[in-house]
């Protein structure tokens, strides 16, 4: 097969461009730049022509797997269906070619969109107001903990640095406190998947900032005391933070507002189907509850005199978390999203993610360990502890299930649970493929007892066979060199 | 029924059936009842695909797009030329539907694009390795400050003033809550004032950042700023428009230590303002410190060479509260966009669309002064972006502009209170002898 880097195409003189002839008056470069300034050495960019370019591309696009390749059960990643037509609206000139810091006046479409967008992710969060800036889930959450730091110091209690976490929150919660300078505590999670409440109350003191949440959890359980641990975490003084990944499960059913919930992220690319991109870009709108609205980033877009505007005068702000207002494109397609599915419609769609994965559930505990037997929400998570018993690894299960053409699930997360795979089918996966997998996944723990090596030595269909990761890591080679072209 | 959900009433039956529930609502047994909402959410829809259609459209109606005009503002979002074929790689299914490569095996169609895409910007920028993207470039200089005060263990950095005001109020957030103390030396003359940025630098100083071309366009004193690190023991950190690097001296040549910046102007459009693609650089020797995925090559098992993400240790989902930076999501799509690009425009390509936005904004620069509606701006060496002085008042000139077609310069009085009357003009590659005549003529019209 092909697998030439684009740079081993390269044809010294080769073009892949045509711009026009440069039509003014060209002065000589020396006279308007001084030479101190002036590269000598040329970038090694290729050198490829425009068939060159779509070939290559086209080529490196079949080796991957999308969505719409089949089904993609990553647990807490949401990997539902990316409707076409907010592709196409997302992509429409009045959007794509609109310069962020044209007036308010020229931006109106823009800005409405933006506003109601706000409207519309507070009504089903139940939060006060939301800023759409942040470009993805971590950097909602980085927002979310700055304004949580800021309210703290507003209120004399600047010395609140201490954040709970649950032993199975996702990795940017902690990474995310730190980022705040905060010091992260763990609590951990009792024999049903809930927070350890007794913990919990142990932990109190003057120094507690709040508690980061995914509610259901990582484990795809729904928090079921969630209200004693808003009401704890407030008694103290602390602040309650929800990471909304698996929001997917309830919406039109529970709100995290309605659940004591002082702060929200979102991840659109989830929740609102906007596609992941190969691992961006996303977007992560940050909410918050009435005592929490002047420490929004700037600007808040506001609705004043029949005119939208963006509102920097906010002394409170934490200021920006990145420029501009967000990842607009993104955005726009959620918002084309929300519009399509109506309030029955999302309400449908969590009803049906929620009966999907316990469809998938029900027929997989049969084969696998299901360490909390539980009803699930959107998602649930399965041991592999058996088949490691007799030599099989959830990385071999993984890998095998490629062969079969479906993505594997999210495996070894949460941390909490050994050898963990988390399944998340989404609501846009009919039944027939949810019960073609239930039957490859049982079809896989056979094999794994008839037929070991098939597993161990897996994936066999790929483009490329098991990678050697301890090798990229020992001996790093983290781009093409020029000087390879000569060999 | 909704389009987008397959499942029939019938299908939804079975399989409540088939775990033991006799309704749906039993799903949801785990939820106290005090919390349920009890009624429909309040929001608009559902519409059908045409009647949304119609919506999005009336909406993006109601915005200036650059298509109808001609565009003069940049200040950190340019409108270069985004060649065509850049949207049909992106609108590839396999590439925009796929999540994180964390399956190596079917995702080497991503991850050779961002491997190449590391190389593209190590060869640009002149650093040895290069992460497969951040969320723009504001965020890229907060990591990058971040990122240098964690390997010198200080805790103060100094940013010149001439730095994009976004980037520096992103850069602040970020420092000071992480307890980090950033500092602005003052500029002169349009670019920054060595003695102020020499009297804010101590031992305490763990990195110095700098823009070039700035935020006025002009050029920086980069050497003479580069000689400060060795005295005072600092790191580098610049901050560069990747479209002058088909012309200009990299930022390794000219002593950086880290390198990010804004790749939107790499076949990325404007689009209000995001998605955008931050770059990032660096020396080899801080690759344990950097932020973010990076992607190298390795072998499968039968010794045939492929991609994964490695070096993941330093990231959040690893090393959690320890890591590097909690960033998980980038913007990959923009990185292939910016890959497609260049790869399409090559080494010739680059160099022309740096040559041609040069000579047009200087040509631009020119016709502007000849007006005599403006005074210069500041005078030092530029490149795509300068300033001129106006005496129309600028909310004025810029409204009656639009009115002709024409998307004015940007006020630098937003941000610079002392800019009274500063007009920060961009010309890229884009806009032809016309156009710039068209601007120069209106101007005089306008007064």
């Amino acid at each position: 097969m092909n697998r030439k880097l684009i740079f081993e195409k390269s044809i010294k003189g080769r073009k892949g461009y045509a711009l026009p002839e440069c039509d003014v008056p060209a002065q000589a470069i020396e006279d308007i730049i001084p030479k101190e300034y002036i590269r000598i050495e040329e970038p090694e960019l290729p050198e490829v022509g425009e068939v060159d370019t779509v070939r290559h591309f086209t080529l490196l696009s079949g080796l991957n797997y999308g969505v719409d390749n089949g089904l993609y059960p990553l647990g807490s990643c949401t990997m539902k269906y990316n409707p076409k037509i907010n592709e196409d609206v997302s992509r429409l000139d009045g959007f794509t070619g609109v310069h962020p810091d044209l007036p308010d006046s020229a931006v109106q479409g823009c800005l409405e969109l933006l506003y109601k967008m706000d409207l519309f992710l507070s009504e089903i969060t139940g939060m006060e107001r939301i800023s759409l800036q942040p470009a993805a889930g971590a950097h909602g959450e980085l927002a979310g903990l700055m304004m949580m730091k800021a309210f703290h110091q507003y209120h004399g209690e600047g010395h609140r640095n201490k954040i709970i976490v649950p032993d199975s929150a996702h990795g940017t919660n902690p990474a995310s406190a730190a980022m705040v300078g905060y010091e992260v505590i763990e609590v951990k999670t009792d024999s049903r998947g809930n927070v350890d409440l007794s913990e919990l109350k142990k932990m109190m003191s003057g120094g507690i900032a709040g508690i980061m949440l995914t509610n259901p959890s990582t484990l795809g359980l729904f928090e079921e005391n969630i209200c004693e641990i808003t009401d704890i975490i407030h008694k103290a003084g602390g602040l309650v933070y929800y990471d909304g990944a698996n929001l997917n499960a309830i919406m039109g059913i529970t709100r995290p507002g309605d659940m004591g919930f002082d702060i929200v992220h979102l991840n659109l690319h989830k929740t609102f189907s906007t596609p992941h991109g190969g691992g961006g870009p996303g977007s992560g709108p940050v909410g918050v509850k009435k005592d929490l609205v002047p420490f929004l980033p700037v600007p808040l877009i506001q609705y004043k005199d029949g005119q939208y505007i963006r509102d920097y005068d906010r002394p409170l702000s934490i200021g920006r978390v990145r420029s501009y207002f967000g990842n607009f494109s993104v955005i726009v397609k959620a918002y084309a999203y929300i519009l399509t599915m109506g309030a029955e419609g999302l309400r449908h769609a969590s009803e049906t993610a929620v009966l999907n994965a316990n469809y998938l559930m029900h027929k997989l505990k049969k084969n696998y360990e299901l360490p909390y037997d539980r009803t699930c929400m959107h998602e649930f998570v399965l041991s592999g502890r058996h088949q490691k018993d007799i030599g099989i690894t959830v990385l071999d299960i993984a890998k095998r299930m490629m062969d079969y053409g479906i993505h594997p699930p999210t495996v070894y997360f949460p941390l909490k649970v050994k050898e963990a795979m988390m399944f998340e089918p989404t609501e846009t996966e009919s039944l027939e493929t949810i019960d073609e997998a239930a039957e490859i996944l049982m079809r896989i723990a056979a094999e794994a007892e008839e037929n070991p090596e098939l597993l161990k030595e897996a994936p066999h269909r790929t483009p490329v066979a098991r990678l050697d990761e301890v090798r990229a890591v020992r001996e790093p080679v983290l781009k093409w060199h020029a000087k390879n072209k000569e060999k | 029924m909704n389009r987008y959900i397959s499942n029939t009433e019938e299908q939804r039956e079975r399989m409540l059936k088939e775990i033991g529930f006799d309704s749906p609502d039993m799903l949801f047994k785990d939820i106290p009842e005090d919390i349920r909402l009890n009624r429909s959410l309040m929001l608009p829809g559902p519409l059908t695909e045409m009647e949304l259609s119609c919506h999005m459209k009336r909406l993006a109606g109601k915005n200036i797009e650059s298509g109808g005009y001609s565009c003069f503002l940049g200040a950190g979002a340019y409108d270069h030329y985004i060649p065509s074929v850049i949207a049909h790689i992106l609108n590839r299914s396999e590439f925009y539907t796929s999540y994180t490569p964390y399956q190596p095996e079917i995702s080497q169609g991503t991850l050779q694009a961002i491997f190449e895409f590391q190389t593209m910007i190590c060869e640009l920028t002149g650093m040895d390795v290069a992460n497969a993207s951040v969320y723009d470039g504001a965020t890229a200089m907060a990591e990058a400050a971040n990122m240098a005060c964690k390997i010198t263990r200080k805790e103060k950095v100094v940013v010149m003033r001439t730095v994009n005001p976004q980037y520096r109020k992103t850069l602040k957030a970020y420092a000071g809550f992480k307890g980090y103390e950033i500092l602005e030396a003052d500029y002169q003359e349009g670019t920054t004032n060595l003695s102020d940025l020499e009297s804010l630098l101590s031992a305490e100083t763990a990195a110095v950042i700098v823009q070039n071309p700035n935020f006025f366009g002009s050029l920086e004193e980069v050497a003479k700023i580069a000689d400060l690190k060795a005295k005072y023991q600092v790191l580098l950190i610049i901050c560069v428009d990747p479209v002058s690097l088909g012309l200009f001296k990299t930022p390794e040549e000219q002593g950086a230590d880290i390198v990010v910046g804004e790749g939107q102007a790499l076949g990325n459009p404007m689009s209000f303002g995001g998605p955008y693609l931050g770059f990032f650089a660096a020396k080899d020797k801080y690759l344990r410190q950097m932020p973010g995925r990076i992607v190298g090559q390795t072998v499968d098992r039968n010794g045939e060479p492929g991609f994964t993400l490695t070096m993941q240790t330093r990231e959040q989902h690893i090393r959690r509260e320890k890591a590097a930076s909690n960033i998980c999501s980038n913007q990959a799509l923009n990185a292939l966009a910016a890959t497609v690009y260049l790869t399409l425009m090559g080494k010739q390509g680059l160099r022309e669309a740096a040559y041609q936005s040069l000579q047009k904004a200087h040509y631009g620069y020119n016709k502007l002064i000849e007006t005599d509606c403006f005074r210069p701006g500041f005078t030092k060496p530029f490149f795509k972006e300068f300033t001129v002085r106006s005496e129309i008042p600028l909310d004025r000139l810029n409204h009656d502009l639009l009115k002709e077609g024409i998307i004015g310069g940007y006020a630098l009085e937003k941000d610079y209170p002392e800019l009274k009357g500063f007009w920060l003009v961009a010309v890229t590659e884009k806009r032809t002898k016309g156009e710039i005549d068209e601007l120069a003529e209106k101007v005089v019209e306008i007064r």
